[in-house]
């Protein structure tokens, strides 16, 4: 491959904001065919990069080769006329237009300035077959779930035809079995002559994938792996500078036992209304509820917290039932949840810390319905040390904060009240390897403290991380359970993937 | 304070433009009418602030007005009542009606849009149903609760000038208002209800009963301010009354500084907004070469304006305080 010229040549890329380097003379070669990695901690300079490679941003300093040629985008569609595409962190879709409208969005096929449907729902199929979703193009982008609205998004830029295909943190909402078919798919388009540059948080997939690792570090590319270069150490000490282990934080061992403190009794969630789930949280204890996307996970969470409709079953919390449909109820009675989009859920983005972090412990403090100002202020200032939130000013709006810090804030609300039980939908996305540390040590801070902790989690990697017990579901229901020292990423994907009465049968068979 | 300092300034230039443009504005008669309407109006714009402070929007309020100012003198001349039985009426009333239209919005996922416009076509339906039409009036009767509405506080030492009744509801609501904004737990999660309807209810913030907490608050300061209204002006007539106070108290509240998307405003802002609707009135009677029937042009043209300005401001401000940031971390 290094005998060709580089297909997209980066020479000393340089990028200010207000007088901070976001990138600091970075050089890149991206060879076609080849699975590019980037890694690199949050503000690590990694979106930045990708932002000035697809045409959005200019850089301050520095050339993009192009084929040989230099280049200057004046925009995104410049750079999506040259070929390259970029897939965006954030969701871009248009809510009120079918899968096959976002994918031809903006170039529609159409005969004498009418839509040509016919065609556009046609192509789009192959695009939708091509990234594995089994749906319609006619389906509302409103009404897919994360993961399928992420493949859409991918769907979209294959159908750009393009050279160079960007991928900012693709698989950050996707579950195992959609991760693994992206990378085989990633793979596919690589031997096709795409180049593909991919942004990712997951070292496994990294490691799995990449043909190179180019790893950032304070907006400075410090390392450049090969293939046969790369290991999960190497890539860590690139990224955080110094030697980290990644472990458990702590191990509860499987025969400890305690009191059950959230207990969920046939419940009946509005996705999958045939299957039952039943349930028992210890105080103390963390649960992670495994599975693929659609497997009802998030389902269980909202019912239990009462977003979601609960018509049939039993939530009940240190032997007391819980209201059914009333998420005041339930967080008055010391229920927490942080969803899994944390910008539209789980924060008013455009006020700040301090009034995000506060919003629960505001009430629970209250003298006859008046804010205590000073508590306020003071309970503010300790959870943004004790959770080491970056930068640490309580006053400054919480959008212009990284994902890993967002997160913090969303727990913070909710730890700061010492819930009794925590549900957790998805608590790293988007996050980096040293925040995702000190986030699980928050939350199990928060277990050691008397919470149930229910949390669901795609990555099977950190299910075995951050829980004590994993219960996999499948299609609505439980499909198995297992405690986590004695549990394997095999194990928990076979299980979430084809079920048990399948992987019993096979290894009947096998037997 | 950033955030009211555009309509400030407008208001200074208004104020500042027509005191040139005529001799007439700076006197104490004028000032006295200026700050009359000023606070009549104010109680309607802080009303509707709160709505829009949960982004949702109330057109019912010149229906409300109508409703409450037509019914203040009907009740107590044709029927007979009291006058206190008749306030509390007219407040329960008021009341009632924000309880129903954010109970629509709240539970029936109405728009509030709708609910209030067919609000807006209800009330004065009722109004004219009522009274058939015919103008009411309080037959020269009834001074002492007129006073809240017409009265003038005579300040010692001062002779020329009186303070008009009114400014005292305004500022007792203003301060109520303020304190329950800031100072309060409903107050914060109702900002935060505007800010992300979806954020709060994760958070456990019972929304519902705070939009319907806003509605009623909104309607209840409207159907005061029709008693206000009626008892300064002395008679109402079911067909005008009130015409068009719900865009007044929109406008006033959006000058001020509050977004219609929910989760900002200041009252401060919306008193001086609704004192630059006031003076913008004023002026167009005052100076001779604004015709009198390019009110509603001018008024839209400030309006347009101020809002500008205020976006303005603000950008720059928000780029400001990033820059800052940015600079120090």
């Amino acid at each position: 491959m290094t005998d060709a010229a580089p297909i997209l040549r980066c020479r000393g890329l340089g990028k200010r904001f207000a007088g901070v380097h976001a990138l600091r003379r970075v050089d890149i070669d991206i060879y076609a065919g080849e699975i590019v990695a980037i890694v690199g901690a949050n503000g690590a300079g990694k979106s930045t990069l990708m932002k000035i490679l697809a045409g959005v941003l200019t850089p301050d300093s520095g050339e993009i080769l192009l084929s040989g040629q230099p280049i200057r985008f004046a925009g995104v569609r410049d750079a999506t006329r040259a070929g390259i595409a970029l897939v965006h962190q954030e969701l871009n879709l248009a809510d009120n237009l079918d899968i096959a409208g976002n994918i031809f969005l903006g170039c529609e096929p159409n005969r004498f300035g009418f839509l040509d449907r016919k065609t556009m729902h046609t192509q789009a199929r192959e695009w939708i077959e091509r990234v594995g979703l089994d749906l319609s193009p006619a389906s509302d982008v409103s009404e897919l779930s994360i993961g399928r609205r992420q493949m859409v998004e991918i769907a979209k830029a294959l159908s750009l035809r393009a050279k160079v295909l960007i991928l900012d943190e693709p698989t950050s909402s996707l579950s195992m079995s959609e991760t693994s078919r992206l990378l085989t798919l990633i793979r596919t388009l690589a031997t096709q002559g795409v180049a593909v540059v991919y942004i990712t948080h997951r070292l496994n997939e990294v490691l799995d994938c990449a043909d190179r690792a180019v790893v950032l570090r304070d907006g400075a590319r410090v390392a450049d792996f090969s293939r046969d270069q790369l290991t999960r150490e190497g890539l860590v000490q690139a990224m955080v500078g110094t030697v980290q282990e990644i472990r458990r934080a702590e191990v509860r061992s499987a025969n400890e036992k305690s009191e059950a403190r959230l207990v969920v009794r046939g419940l009946q969630t509005q996705a999958y209304p045939k299957s039952t789930v039943t349930l028992s949280i210890g105080r103390g204890e963390i649960v992670g509820l495994a599975g693929i996307v659609g497997a009802g996970r998030t389902e269980v969470l909202q019912s239990i917290f009462g977003i979601d409709r609960r018509t049939v079953g039993d939530v009940s919390l240190d032997g007391q039932a819980v209201a059914p449909n009333d998420p005041v109820s339930a967080a008055h009675r010391g229920i927490a949840m942080v969803p899994e989009d944390r910008q539209r859920d789980g924060l008013m983005l455009l006020d700040s810390v301090r009034i995000n972090a506060s919003v629960v412990k505001i009430a629970r403090e209250s003298i006859a319905g008046f804010i205590r100002r000073g508590a306020e202020r003071m309970g503010v200032a300790r959870i943004i040390d004790l959770m080491k939130i970056q930068p640490a000013l309580p006053e400054r709006q919480v959008a212009l904060f990284s994902g890993g810090n967002q997160q913090k804030v969303v727990l913070a609300k909710w730890l700061s009240t010492e819930p009794k039980v925590l549900l957790l939908d998805e608590p790293s996305r988007g996050v980096d390897v040293a925040a995702r540390a000190e986030i699980h040590a928050l939350i199990r801070q928060a277990a050691n403290r008397g919470a149930a902790v229910l949390c669901s989690i795609s990555d099977t990697e950190e299910l075995l991380l951050l829980c004590d017990r994993i219960v996999v579901m499948r299609k609505g229901r439980i499909e198995g359970e297992m405690n986590a020292v004695d549990a394997t990423e095999e194990a928990i994907t076979r299980l979430a993937v084809v079920g048990v009465e399948v992987s019993a049968r096979s290894t009947e068979a096998a037997a | 304070m950033k955030k009211i300092l555009g309509i400030t300034g407008i208001f200074l230039a208004i104020v500042i433009a027509t005191s040139i443009l005529s001799p007439n504005f700076l006197t104490a008669y004028n000032i006295e009418n200026l700050l009359r309407r000023t606070s009549l109006f104010g109680i309607l714009s802080i009303g509707v602030g709160f709505v829009i402070l949960t982004a949702g929007i109330d057109l019912s309020i010149g229906g409300v007005v109508c409703l409450a100012g037509i019914l203040t003198p009907y009740l107590l001349t044709q029927m007979g009542w009291s006058a206190p039985e008749t306030v509390a009426v007219i407040l329960l009333m008021s009341v009632a009606i924000g309880f129903l239209q954010g109970g629509l919005v709240a539970f029936g996922r109405i728009q509030p849009f709708l609910v209030t416009l067919c609000g807006l076509l209800i009330f004065r339906g009722i109004a004219r149903g009522v009274t058939m039409d015919q103008t009411q009036g309080f037959q020269g009767k009834f001074a002492e609760l007129r006073w809240i509405g017409n009265g003038r506080i005579s300040i010692p030492g001062v002779e020329e000038f009186s303070l008009p009744a009114p400014v005292l509801s305004l500022i007792i609501i203003a301060i109520l208002s303020m304190i329950f904004l800031n100072c309060t737990v409903w107050g914060r999660w109702m900002k935060a209800v505007g800010r992300s309807p979806s954020a709060a209810r994760y958070s456990g913030i019972p929304v519902a009963r705070l939009q319907i907490l806003a509605y009623s608050i909104c309607s209840l300061l409207s159907g005061f301010g029709g008693l206000l209204f009626v008892c300064d002006v002395g008679s109402a007539q079911p067909s005008d009354f009130g015409n068009f106070y719900e865009l007044y108290a929109i406008a006033a509240a959006v000058l001020g500084g509050y977004r219609l998307s929910g989760g900002e405003g200041s009252v401060v802002g919306v008193i001086i907004g609704a004192a630059v609707m006031q003076v913008l009135r004023n002026a167009i009677v005052l100076v001779s070469w604004l015709p009198y029937t390019a009110e509603f042009a001018v008024i839209g043209l400030v309006i347009l304006i101020g809002v500008l300005a205020d976006e303005f401001l603000r950008r720059y401000a928000a780029n400001r305080a990033r820059t800052q940031v940015k600079g120090t971390s």
